[in-house]
């Protein structure tokens, strides 16, 4: 190793403070033991000094420092002994107290010998930490020790002392500049310690960085006071300075709040090296990947999470990933694919640690929950998958069936559950046998800063997070947009889509939500103000506003606890002026987007949509319409472009095909029943859908609402274009079926991908997807498109006609079914060995970079959204060209 | 000032109490439950807020909960908007008690208070843990522990 590189600079400095901890923890318990109160958590103190001794010794192990490593592993195996029930006697307190001495001194040694360890070695103190475990007193080795120590003592004392400057420069807060160069890296004067770092930066503990902020909120509000004072005096001698104070306190709070923020990159620096020692002292060959390490963090997050990102990370090439013999047998790649992905959501921060490894082993993991007595052979069998994996953060709880000096000793899991749930934070567990694991950190904003838009509505402030604001848009009647209505329910037309909207003013049930006859205001036609289009858990919709004043950098405050009740606020923030306003949440908006009839938002039903999020994910924004008939039908909004009014007359016929001139280009129109008769002269609606360029219209009486549900169809229907009736909005609907519309005008639609199929016979394509709204919506589409889809209703069923000689040259498959999800389908696919070539295409109703790179990763070929008809038929295409395709069906 | 946890008397040691009126009731919260006494500015209305609550506002870079006292302890809302509240940390959030006007710093021993009057409200019996007489008013001292009871039953309901 030659010289000092940042990652032994900040090791140094933990472990400076860890064995600084471990010191005043060993005392602690000493004398409380000693003291026979008997009242306090002597369990919690010892499993952290063990915690600590691990983390030590893992440390060391990976920097090649075998002294302290070894020295770490033996006082870890006697702290281990404690926790497994063992008593505290003297002797062990004093030889742990001996091993920590040592190991500073070999620290401070390291320190000045420019990152190596001293000669010699620690048999003494180890055989006095043996003794003690033994029960026996250490004084003779102590001795020995001591006399080791006297030796030594000309570097020992120097040494320790410049380490902490040294190894703390490069983790001190520097405000926006880079982390300066380790001084510890300029060999050649390294050696004597002196002044050696701290030239250019200092670490400052975070309560200062608190107080400071604290007191420049008041400087802030002392500054506003007096500006308002200076208003109304006209004396000007002092405006001149009152400005200049006015803008240096702006300053100041600017610097003082960037002094808390740091990329989460910092807290990655040293993954690659973790991975790269494991991956050679195991013999595995891994790949990390790092996405979002730009994501910014307060500096108190990310202190929390550093620690368990990295026993995340090596838990996952330690564990998480198979040998490379395992993974060819397994048919996966042979390098091992770890994948580090930041980012902000929905006032969260997101840190997903995925890998592409053998997945969790449920069987494993139930067996061990039982034999540790945490839950009863009869209970675990009716826990659901999440609840079973949230076993592994139990104190001690491992599955590794080896102890490696990496890992395996079930520390680590409840270290990091303690750490993140001590901010505020939680770790969501996703695992699929084969397939992989995702352990994903969710850490709440509330340290975090984050740009949002300051809007306005009656004379109020809010807060919404930029990061979900897509785009901004200006209302006005004749203007480039314009709200429209539709049975109440706002809606907007943005590039081609219809949007629902939500005012913010009736939502919030704001003072000017009602009228002078306390009637409600809706939005319409005549509104003007600014509608945002919104993103929020896979939903587009808009939210209309009066004013858009400008964007701003918050500081997210929890919210009070008596209001965390409200879901359609997230937090609250101090503005540059002193004043509180609220954070919008566009989470909790958008379960509001859904019942536009009934404008208060409905509390109950925003608890629900956070504790059944996979229930959310499958309702979907319906038109409700008529036509043919006084049924409500119904048809999935993402599916419509426009909503159109036509006069019938002004449709043009030829050959049976009605036409309508639309955007400068015909359509065709398609109808329910009967043809409309020609000569008529009603204006009826028009539901447009469009595709790449084409268009068709379909032709309906009357629109009635836009509901939010779920579509499972209850009845299936014989009549032509109808799927069947399903309960939408608690009463029936009948769904309608858009692939029997698409045959309709299909010539027109689907002309140049028929042509290049006809040539070769109709490939059989496998889809499988529980709902049967979906198998109904995609098998049409399929069929269209020259085709011949095969539906099943789950992958055991798929299995079995796979098995029983089908040979499809494409399998769709739903990710979300009940019982074997997509993954485990794909998973069981890829064991059949005829199948080893066919592309296995994923078909999700959320669609996010993320979802579709994970799909990816996990062996899916491709990754299509349900609703997008023409990427999943591009994606057939394309996998089933001549070249790809060796298994086509006869 | 601190917010440190209220301890029994043993001794006849005088406490001291901050008094306030509302709706011409005179109350008293112990001394070290208060972390201090504000103005009421630049509230933060919160919409879709429970009943009992003001709303929120800045008090030196820390977010404070406005309590509307009148209505917890179910007073008829005033003709004034209150101006003036006693801070009480709880939780490590900090809570404004609203109320109409500030009185003196009472101290008192054990001896000089009297307990409530059986007569008196269920709930109020229960807020109130003792009378003391000042002057001409009746001073009732409240356990402010209960108050927040009040507060987190009214959030629910």
């Amino acid at each position: 190793m030659d010289g000092i590189d940042d990652l032994l600079a900040e090791f140094i400095t933990d472990t400076t403070e860890s064995l600084e901890r471990v010191d005043e923890r060993l005392v602690e318990l000493e004398g409380r033991s000693s003291d026979e109160a008997g009242d306090f958590d002597s369990g919690a103190m010892v499993n952290d000094l063990f915690r600590m001794m691990h983390t030590i010794k893992g440390t060391c192990g990976f920097l090649g420092l075998n002294r302290m490593a070894g020295l770490a592993h033996v006082a870890e195996n006697l702290m281990d002994g404690l926790r497994n029930g063992a008593k505290l006697t003297a002797p062990i307190t004093e030889a742990m107290l001996l091993s920590v001495d040592r190991l500073k001194w070999l620290l401070g040694e390291i320190e000045s010998g420019q990152g190596t360890e001293p000669e010699g070695n620690d048999d003494d103190v180890i055989s006095a930490l043996k003794a003690a475990a033994e029960g026996k007193s250490p004084s003779a080795a102590k001795a020995a020790a001591q006399a080791e120590a006297a030796t030594a003592a000309p570097a020992a004392p120097a040494a320790p002392a410049p380490a902490p400057a040294a190894a703390k420069a490069p983790s001190a807060p520097a405000a926006k500049a880079p982390p300066p160069k380790p001084a510890g890296g300029d060999k050649g004067e390294g050696g004597d310690g002196g002044e050696r770092a701290g030239d250019s930066s200092i670490r400052v503990s975070v309560e200062t960085l608190e107080h400071l902020m604290t007191v420049v909120s008041e400087l802030v509000l002392t500054r506003n006071e007096l500006t308002e004072i200076m208003r109304n005096d006209e004396g000007t001698t002092h405006k001149l300075a009152l400005q200049r104070l006015s803008s240096v306190t702006g300053e100041l709070q600017q610097a003082v709040m960037s002094t808390r923020m740091q990329p989460i990159g910092n807290a990655w620096r040293k993954l690659p090296r973790i991975v790269r020692d494991v991956s050679s002292a195991l013999g595995k060959k891994i790949e990390l990947e790092m996405n979002g390490s730009e994501t910014e963090l307060d500096r108190q997050v990310l202190e929390a999470i550093k620690d368990p990102l990295m026993h995340m990370v090596r838990n996952a090439a330690d564990h998480g990933l198979e040998t490379t013999r395992d993974r060819i047998a397994a048919g996966k790649p042979e390098k091992g694919r770890i994948t580090l992905n930041a980012y902000h959501e929905g006032g969260q921060i997101l840190v997903e640690i995925a890998d592409d490894g053998k997945g969790l082993d449920i069987d494993k993991i139930k067996a061990k929950a039982v034999e540790r007595g945490l839950v009863s052979a009869e209970e675990i069998e009716r826990m659901s998958n999440e609840q079973i994996f949230a076993f592994i953060f139990d104190a001690g709880f491992s599955t590794a069936a080896q102890v490696t000096s990496v890992s395996g000793r079930g520390v680590g899991m409840d270290v990091v559950q303690s750490n993140v749930e001590r901010i505020g934070g939680y770790i969501d567990v996703r695992s699929a046998p084969g397939v992989g694991s995702v352990f994903t950190l969710k850490i709440p904003l509330t340290l975090a800063i984050s740009r949002a838009l300051i809007v306005g509505v009656d004379d109020q402030d809010f807060a919404v997070p930029q990061t979900s604001v897509d785009e901004l848009l200006k209302v006005e009647p004749g203007g480039a947009h314009s709200i429209k209505v539709i049975k109440n329910a706002p809606v907007l037309r943005s590039r081609d889509r219809l949007l629902p909207v939500v005012d913010l003013r009736g939502l919030l049930n704001m003072p000017g939500a009602v009228d002078e006859n306390g009637k409600p205001r809706t939005a319409d036609e005549t509104t003007e103000g600014f509608v945002m289009v919104i993103m929020a858990r896979g939903t587009r919709f808009g939210m209309l506003v009066d004013t858009v004043l400008r964007t701003e950098e918050i500081v997210v405050k929890p919210m009070p606890v008596v209001l965390r009740g409200l879901e359609v606020f997230s937090g609250s923030t101090i503005l540059g002026d002193g004043r509180v306003i609220m954070i919008i949440d566009p989470n909790g908006m958008r379960s509001a987007a859904s019942s536009t009839s009934d404008s208060s938002i409905q509390g109950g039903a925003a608890k629900q949509a956070e504790v059944e999020p996979e229930l959310l994910r499958n309702s979907q924004l319906l038109l409700m319409f008529r036509a043919n008939g006084p049924n409500r039908k119904a048809l999935p909004i993402s599916l419509i472009t426009r909503l159109e009014e036509i006069n019938l007359a002004e449709a043009d016929q030829s050959n049976g095909q009605w036409h309508v001139k639309y955007n400068e280009e015909l359509i065709p129109l398609v109808w329910f029943g009967d043809p409309p008769s020609a000569d008529s002269k009603a204006k009826k609606p028009l539901l447009v859908m469009s595709d790449e360029g084409r268009s068709m219209g379909l032709l309906v009486d009357e629109i009635l609402d836009i509901e939010e549900d779920e579509v499972e169809v209850q009845i299936p229907s014989e009549q032509d274009g109808i799927l069947g009736a399903a309960i939408i909005g608690g009463r029936t609907a009948e769904i309608i079926d858009v692939g029997h519309f698409l045959g309709m005008a299909s010539a027109h639609w689907f002309e140049p991908q028929i042509k290049k199929m006809r040539k070769a016979e109709a490939m059989r394509i496998l889809l499988v997807d529980d709902s049967i709204f979906f198998r109904n919506l995609v098998g049409p589409v399929v069929r269209s498109a020259g085709f011949d889809p095969i539906m099943c209703e789950s992958g055991a069923q798929a299995l079995e006609k796979l098995n029983a000689g089908l040979r499809p040259a494409v399998i769709v498959t739903d990710v979300d079914m009940p019982d074997m999800d997509g993954f485990q389908f794909a998973e069981a696919v890829r064991k059949i060995k005829a199948f080893d070539d066919t592309p296995v295409l994923a078909l999700s109703g959320l669609i996010t970079p993320e979802a579709i790179e994970k799909a990816r990763n996990s062996g899916f070929s491709d990754y299509v959204s349900k609703l997008d008809r023409n990427g999943l038929v591009q994606a057939l295409l394309e996998f089933t060209r001549p070249t790809s395709n060796k298994d086509i069906a006869a | 000032m601190s917010a440190a946890s209220r301890k029994e008397n043993h001794a006849d040691k005088p406490d001291g109490f901050v008094t306030a009126r509302l709706a011409n009731h005179w109350f008293a919260v112990p001394i070290d439950a208060v972390h201090e006494v504000f103005l009421l500015n630049r509230i933060t209305k919160v919409p879709l807020s429970p009943p009992g609550l003001i709303g929120v506002l800045n008090l030196r870079g820390r977010i404070v909960t406005a309590l509307n006292t009148r209505q917890i302890l179910g007073f008829p809302s005033g003709t004034t908007t209150p101006t003036i509240a006693i801070g009480i940390e709880r939780g490590h959030e900090l809570f404004g008690l609203a109320v109409d006007e500030m009185g003196d710093v009472l101290t008192s021993t054990r001896s000089e208070r009297e307990r409530a009057p059986s007569n008196l409200d269920k709930r109020w019996r229960d807020l109130v843990t003792g009378v003391q007489r000042v002057d001409d008013q009746l001073v009732l001292i409240v356990e402010v522990e209960r108050l927040f009871e009040d507060v987190v039953s009214l959030v629910a309901a």
